[in-house]
């Protein structure tokens, strides 16, 4: 079976609530058939208003959204056959489990016989067997959630929509429901688009995760590309942490560049989103990728003064002056002896320039 | 089982339910003086009339006052045959004594309503009893009217020597006691008090009907627009809401009268030819309106609140499931309004049935209802007892309507806000 490329495809899509601001600008979007996508993002950044074009509760100002090539804007909500796990569960209330999970069956007049076996594999799925004749109000919170989500699969949807399903889930339920959506999704390949302003979450889940600001796509690729290699400041702050210097470009070659800091200091930096002598730039940093009393093979080595020490457990957090940036973190893992980390103390610190990234100055 | 469990003690030893009951003394007396000053009213102004009202609609002891020799002689007699002379001198001992005091004549009409041509004899009686001889008390009455040696009359005497009576509540349903004592309804054209209760119940339960037919929109729109417009409108339910109702009835009756703006109107557009306008007030037709309208907030209010809490996440998540919107609609929306709608036609209901000043002034003959005869007897007949009777039949009324709703959908189910 060949899975479809584009699946999903948003195309020039625009969005205005209001006609003043665009809530969503020119976006382009193909999502593959049985691919878990994340849209993640501020909130306001348009993300949630996506998933709802998608799923036909709000229509697109301009472009078009094609569902497994057909152009859907003017299909209602009810027949797109579109499932949807809603942020508050939207559990009919007044409905039994059972009742909640056959409602999407019942309206596709499928025969009562065929709807128990469905409810009864769709409750085995998240492990609730037993719960058909609970009301909503007498689960918890993530019991409730998962009925949310095998009420979205019942059906046999091609795609699903999930919108910030766990944000209402305290952090270790959050944690567990993560793994379990993700093996859901493994084990029945339908077509996922997850909205999140978590990026730990996104992370964890997705195959692809879109990074939403200001109505736009920042960048749309793997996890582990995001987070390794962000293509601006935005992506690079919002995902994970970071450590930034802002400076001017001072000499330029084909990966390497010089940037030269406010506080006159020049580091070498990986030249992203700067191609001339003279840009201002912010220079990305994971805070992983600063060693303490670097080898000698490393391009970037400067002194700092050790401001703050957070214990961790499994790591502790060290807040740097270096370089005139008050907020430099770096990461040490306990594992190893703890070297001379301590308040006030001098410390030399380097980085190879491929992992500082210079990217746009915001 | 309990008795085998040990007692559970506190620190100090003590029982621990003798100590939480200790411990929450202080406020339950604090929750109970908050709610006194309450509760004083309530029993004051509600419970204490109410009583007064029932011992007021069943009173009777008017007779009884004023015969009381009579009605101790009458107790051994057995009621078929005419009575004994003792009684007869004892109805005439009483009967000298109310001719001393001037109400002689109150009795006449009182027994007369028990029993046509009482007052004729009595009359009779208290023109002749002044040459009566001492002694044979029962020879003497006879001779004066061969009424009295009829043993229905003594029989109709006999009737009223209980201080209370149900005859009140009876005319309430066009029933009296007949000549024997047994309960009888008035000849067919004079039930007007059924025909009342009838169409009271039937104005209230349409006035119900179209008042949901009507809110359940209006409160739903209230519920699901944006903030500024569900305020402005919220301002157009409540509006009529604060303007006086008598002032609300006057302007229907400017509107809805022959020469009136909807009239108007309806000739203007062709509807209905100048000679042709039909009666819209004075008439049923009228107190519909006029109380659909002033009613309809009622009904907006709690379906409102409760609107307000269904999440639209729920509608969506129907329609996401495939749920075309009506049976989105009708699945999801409506059961969960239940409520609200159980609590509004309550409400309105039991309003419209006991409703007054809009059926009074645009209601006409035909549009009248029972709480118009009640006031019709407070206030011109000067029958309070029979308006006592009245009312409570229809507080009785609306408790039944009441505990069927409970039956039905469950007073637990109710939401006002």
């Amino acid at each position: 079976m060949s899975k479809k490329q584009q699946f999903v495809r948003f195309d020039k899509v625009d969005k205005s609530y209001d006609g003043k601001v665009l809530v969503v600008k020119d976006l382009n979007l193909d999502i593959a058939e049985g691919e878990f996508i994340t849209m993640l993002g501020p909130s306001g950044s348009g993300k949630t208003t996506c998933l709802m074009m998608l799923a036909g509760f709000e229509t697109p100002t301009n472009g078009e959204i094609y569902l497994d090539s057909n152009p859907i804007s003017n299909i209602p909500p009810h027949k797109r056959g579109i499932g949807m796990v809603f942020q508050n569960y939207a559990l009919f209330p007044h409905m039994t489990v059972y009742e909640n999970l056959a409602f999407p069956l019942k309206v596709r007049k499928v025969s009562k016989e065929d709807i128990d076996k469905k409810v009864d594999k769709a409750l085995s799925m998240v492990s609730l067997t037993g719960f058909e004749n609970r009301m909503p109000g007498q689960l918890s919170g993530g019991q409730q959630q998962r009925v949310a989500v095998a009420r979205a699969l019942v059906f046999d949807p091609q795609v699903v929509l999930m919108d910030e399903p766990l944000g209402a889930l305290d952090k270790n339920l959050r944690e567990s429901m993560q793994y379990e959506i993700k093996h859901i999704h493994e084990s029945i390949g339908v077509t996922v688009v997850y909205v999140t302003h978590d990026q730990g979450e996104a992370l964890t889940m997705s195959n692809r995760i879109a990074v939403f600001n200001d109505g736009k796509v920042q960048q749309l690729s793997s996890p582990d590309k995001l987070y390794e290699e962000p293509v601006n400041s935005f992506v690079a702050e919002f995902i994970g942490e970071n450590n930034t210097f802002t400076g001017e470009v001072t000499d330029i070659s084909k990966d390497k560049c010089k940037v030269k800091l406010d506080s006159g200091t020049e580091i070498i930096s990986n030249p992203i989103r700067v191609k001339s002598k003279g840009e201002k730039t912010i220079v990305s940093l994971r805070p992983e990728r600063a060693i303490i009393n670097p080898e000698n093979k490393m391009d970037n080595k400067h002194n700092g003064k050790i401001e703050e020490v957070i214990y961790h457990g499994d790591h502790t957090r060290v807040r740097l002056n270096l370089l005139g940036n008050k907020e430099f973190i770096l990461k040490v893992p306990n594992s190893s002896a703890r070297m001379d980390i301590k308040l006030g103390n001098e410390i030399a610190i380097g980085w190879n320039s491929l992992d500082a990234r210079a990217l746009d100055p915001k | 089982m309990s008795s085998e469990t040990q007692k559970i003690l506190t620190t100090d030893g003590i029982p621990l339910e003798e100590s939480l009951r200790k411990a929450e003394k202080k406020n339950k007396i604090k929750a109970f003086l908050l709610v006194a000053p309450l509760l004083l009213f309530i029993i004051i102004t509600y419970i204490f009339p109410i009583g007064e009202m029932f011992t007021r609609s069943i009173d009777d002891r008017m007779v009884t006052n004023m015969l009381p020799k009579t009605f101790k002689a009458m107790e051994t007699w057995d009621g078929k045959e005419l009575p004994s002379e003792e009684v007869f001198a004892a109805f005439l001992t009483d009967y000298r004594a109310l001719a001393e005091k001037k109400e002689h004549g109150k009795l006449g009409q009182r027994l007369n309503k028990e029993k046509n041509g009482f007052n004729t004899i009595l009359k009779k009686l208290w023109r002749k009893m002044k040459k009566f001889e001492e002694g044979n008390a029962k020879g003497q009455i006879m001779a004066i009217h061969k009424r009295f040696r009829d043993v229905k009359y003594w029989q109709a005497i006999k009737r009223t020597a209980p201080p209370y009576t149900m005859s009140k509540y009876l005319k309430g349903m066009d029933m009296y006691y007949n000549e024997d004592g047994k309960v009888v309804q008035v000849e067919e054209d004079r039930r007007i008090h059924r025909i009342l209760w009838l169409r009271t119940l039937e104005v209230a339960f349409f006035v119900t009907v179209f008042c949901f037919l009507m809110g359940y929109p209006i409160a739903h729109l209230l519920a699901t627009l944006p903030m500024k417009y569900s305020n402005l409108l919220m301002i157009c339910v409540l509006l009529p809401f604060w303007t006086s109702l008598l002032v609300r009835t006057a302007s229907w009756m400017i509107l809805l009268q022959q020469q009136g703006i909807v009239n108007d109107f309806f000739v203007w557009i062709g509807l209905v030819s100048d000679e042709n306008r039909p009666e819209m007030m004075y008439n049923k037709t009228g107190t519909y309106v006029a109380m659909t309208q002033i009613l309809l907030p009622f009904m907006v209010l709690p379906l409102y609140s409760v609107m307000k809490t269904i999440s639209p996440s729920l509608m969506r998540a129907g329609k996401s499931l495939g749920g075309t919107p009506f049976i989105t609609f009708w699945k999801v929306y409506f059961p969960l309004t239940i409520p609200g709608i159980g609590a509004g036609c309550l409400l309105v209901f039991i309003l419209a049935i006991g409703y007054y000043i809009t059926p009074a002034l645009v209601g006409g003959a035909s549009g009248t209802l029972i709480s118009n005869q009640i006031a019709f007897h407070m206030k011109t007949t000067l029958d309070w007892s029979f308006a006592s009777a009245m009312g409570l039949m229809l507080l009785t009324g609306v408790l039944v309507v009441y505990w069927i709703y409970n039956k039905l959908v469950g007073i637990d189910n109710i939401k006002l806000g």
